[in-house]
């Protein structure tokens, strides 16, 4: 793949655009994939960002402080996407009227809550209509800001606090859903999932991408959370490398329909790597839980062949 | 020059639409309201407006965009009905508390619960603590007229509020009237442009909209919407003068018919209130002293003007019937006549009152009704006020 020359060190050297002194927890991955995504933004353009109801909302647009310095909206949970289309439908009516010279962009965040669950229907319906947007979901796999219930992204077996583990469970019972797919089913223009690893060049790649591809874009970033997932905040590149590196969240694009798989590891690990980093798996690692490890391996093994067989690397 | 024209409540409404040209639409089809939209599209389709027109997949995106587009400091519009207002019901706080002026076609229709298509303020009674302005028609010209005052109404800066234009579904929606309509050119001076203060693509400054409003703050906040809420009377008041230097009909907070001496008087709102006069003509004829108040102004509730026409400058007024389109179901009738009392309440000098249900689910009321109520009202002249049911049904069958 071609990407364009890139220097972190170049990149983050410009301005930021979401401001410390926000009240994210420590080792969250939540502001490290906002901050990286605007990053990707030129200096002169302008952007509009909307967020759903999140722990990125909550904590860091707290009136009367802002941590954003673009301009910044949120209406509801559900509703991000939504909200978006008529902020880009705002934008086209004064661009046309020629009351406006600036360039905007328009940028939505959304937790996996709002964005695989009760806001799934508002960005189906933004993707279809080829809303001018960049869609980021920060998927944390759990509401974490109500505090770690399981949503349709928790993985299988994971502890939360609506899929409690205990002498009758053993976790969360069902699949995580592929959203990723389900988005690069709408046939839009530009569809990615990436995460943190290294020098940010697949992240910052992708972000650029989905900014600068008219139409709609859809961006899945794997952004682990401490509290929820138990881990110490030390460890979140490792346990984002150790996603990548086991193919449970595989780095891949969709560009106008053809998937492309940007990384395949020289050495697939077995998922127990990624697993152990995590509080939130321990209770997999008793003896009578083996098979438990087996099932979630083998899901990862078929869903990781099935995306080389969509991007024609079988 | 005013021109004559047969049309719908619907129709009416959507000329304004085209008349004022909003910047954006977003809307989603539902009964009895969807011709709003699909007139939209021809419009769009024919080159006669210029508006953004967003087909969203649900009224809570519907209203959710709306607030998007408002937030830029453009006009936003949706028109919508029963469930789906309903379904907007929690961004509809949301468009409030960020005082964005939307404005939106109700047309109002029963609630599901059986699903139901007909008229009823179910829906829109529902969200009257929602922070909207809420002003009702009783016919396809009023509909019209409150449209093209809306905006002046909600985008005044005292007010920064928006504003639901209501009318009858079906009965105000689809029947063809005779209307008066008013020049492009002169609706569009009447109407004037927004220019908010603050809005989203400010290059020069950026702005956070709905943040997270913590204890210190969220009081004050309301407190200020409220405060806006009563600024909104005198600003309708104004705007309706300036309606009708403009255009020639009047307008306020409601209307009063044959109240003068009326010893007699039902109190309504919509549709309902072109067959209550047609009754209280009838009775006149008869030489009964019948009267009718049309409230149009919903929120604001114009408490003290409702005491002073009710109580306090009519002195002759004997017994009021309330009439609520909408059950409130374990309350004491409806929300109108709860409110209706509670304005009254120690201004009136022995005013028999009773709240009267009808019309659910579309039931028609005749003038024949009417007529029967006014019977109804002369006879609680001579009773005991706690002998005076506190609600009554009205056309439903007995079961």
């Amino acid at each position: 793949m071609a990407y364009n020359a890139y220097s972190l060190k170049e990149v983050a050297s410009k301005p930021e655009r979401l401001a410390p002194g926000h009240r994210m927890c420590a080792g969250c991955g939540s502001t490290v994939a906002v901050r990286a995504v605007m990053r990707a933004l030129r200096p002169e353009d302008k952007a509009v960002v909307t967020l759903a109801t999140s722990c990125l909302e909550v904590s860091t647009m707290t009136y009367p402080y802002t941590s954003w310095e673009d301009s910044y909206i949120h209406t509801a949970f559900e509703n991000a996407a939504a909200t978006t289309s008529g902020v880009v439908a705002g934008y086209a009516a004064k661009k046309n009227k020629g009351k406006l010279d600036e360039t905007y962009k328009f940028i939505t965040f959304g937790g996996d809550g709002g964005t695989y669950d009760i806001g799934f229907q508002s960005l189906s319906g933004a993707m279809e209509r080829g809303t001018d947007m960049v869609y980021v979901c920060y998927d944390n796999e759990a509401y974490m800001n109500t505090g770690i219930q399981r949503s349709s992204s928790t993985p299988m077996y994971a502890d939360t606090t609506t899929s409690a583990v205990g002498v009758d469970s053993v976790g969360k019972p069902q699949y995580k859903k592929d959203l990723t797919a389900i988005m690069a089913a709408h046939r839009i223009p530009y569809v990615a999932q990436t995460t943190f690893l290294g020098n940010f060049k697949d992240l910052h790649h992708k972000a650029e991408t989905a900014i600068y591809t008219e139409g709609p874009a859809f961006l899945n970033v794997m952004a682990p959370c401490p509290r929820g997932w138990r881990y110490e905040e030390a460890d979140l590149m490792d346990i984002c490398k150790a996603a990548v590196e086991t193919c449970v969240w595989p780095l891949f694009e969709v560009v106008e329909g053809e998937w492309i798989l940007n990384y395949e590891p020289k050495n697939k690990l077995p998922v127990t790597e990624y697993l152990k980093l995590q509080g939130r798996f321990k209770h997999l690692f008793k003896p009578e839980n083996a098979v438990l490890l087996e099932r979630i391996q083998d899901d990862v093994d078929r869903r990781w062949e099935e995306l080389r067989l969509r991007a024609g690397a079988l | 020059m005013s021109k004559r024209g047969r049309m719908s409540g619907n129709e009416a409404v959507a000329l304004a639409i085209r008349q004022i040209d909003p910047d954006v639409i977003a809307a989603f089809p539902i009964t009895p309201s969807t011709e709003i939209p699909q007139f939209v599209s021809r419009f769009k389709a024919d080159g006669l407006i210029s508006t953004e027109f967003i087909t969203v997949e649900s009224e809570h995106s519907a209203m959710s965009a709306c607030i998007g587009a408002e937030a830029t400091g453009v006009r936003a519009m949706t028109a919508t009905s029963s469930a789906g207002m309903a379904l907007m019901y929690e961004v509809l706080y949301v468009a409030a508390s960020d005082r964005l002026p939307i404005v939106l076609a109700a047309v109002n229709r029963a609630l599901t619960g059986p699903i139901n298509i007909n008229a009823e303020h179910s829906d829109s009674m529902g969200a009257r603590d929602s922070g909207w302005i809420q002003i009702y028609s009783e016919n396809a010209q009023e509909a019209y007229d409150n449209m093209l005052m809306a905006h002046r109404i909600g985008e005044h800066p005292d007010v920064m509020l928006p504003v639901m234009i209501c009318q009858d579904g079906f009965i105000t929606s689809h029947a063809i009237e005779n209307i008066l309509t008013e020049d492009d050119a002169k609706v569009k001076a009447f109407v004037g442009t927004y220019e908010p203060e603050h809005h989203l693509l400010d290059p020069n400054r950026s702005v956070a909209i709905g943040p997270y409003g913590v204890s210190p703050y969220v009081f004050e906040l309301k407190r200020a919407q409220a405060y806006a809420m009563e600024q909104a009377k005198g600003v309708i008041l104004s705007v309706a003068k300036d309606f009708e230097k403009e255009f020639g009909r009047s307008y306020g907070f409601f209307e009063e018919y044959r109240m003068d001496d009326a010893e007699f008087a039902v109190l309504l709102m919509g549709s309902a209130a072109g067959t209550g006069k047609v009754a209280v003509d009838r009775l006149r004829g008869r030489g009964v002293k019948a009267g009718l108040v049309k409230l149009r102004s919903f929120r604001p509730f114009p408490a003290e003007a409702l005491a002073e026409a009710l109580g306090g400058k009519n002195k002759n007024l004997k017994s009021l019937a309330v009439m609520d389109r909408s059950e409130g179901f374990g309350g004491f009738g409806g929300p109108l006549g709860a409110e209706i009392r509670a304005a009254l309440f120690g201004r009136t000098n022995g005013l028999k009152v009773v709240n009267i249900i009808y019309g659910l689910g579309g039931r028609d009321i005749r003038v024949e009704d009417f007529e029967d109520l006014y019977k109804e009202l002369d006879a609680m002249q001579g009773m005991e006020a706690r002998d005076i049911p506190y609600v009554r049904y009205l056309g439903q069958r007995e079961i």
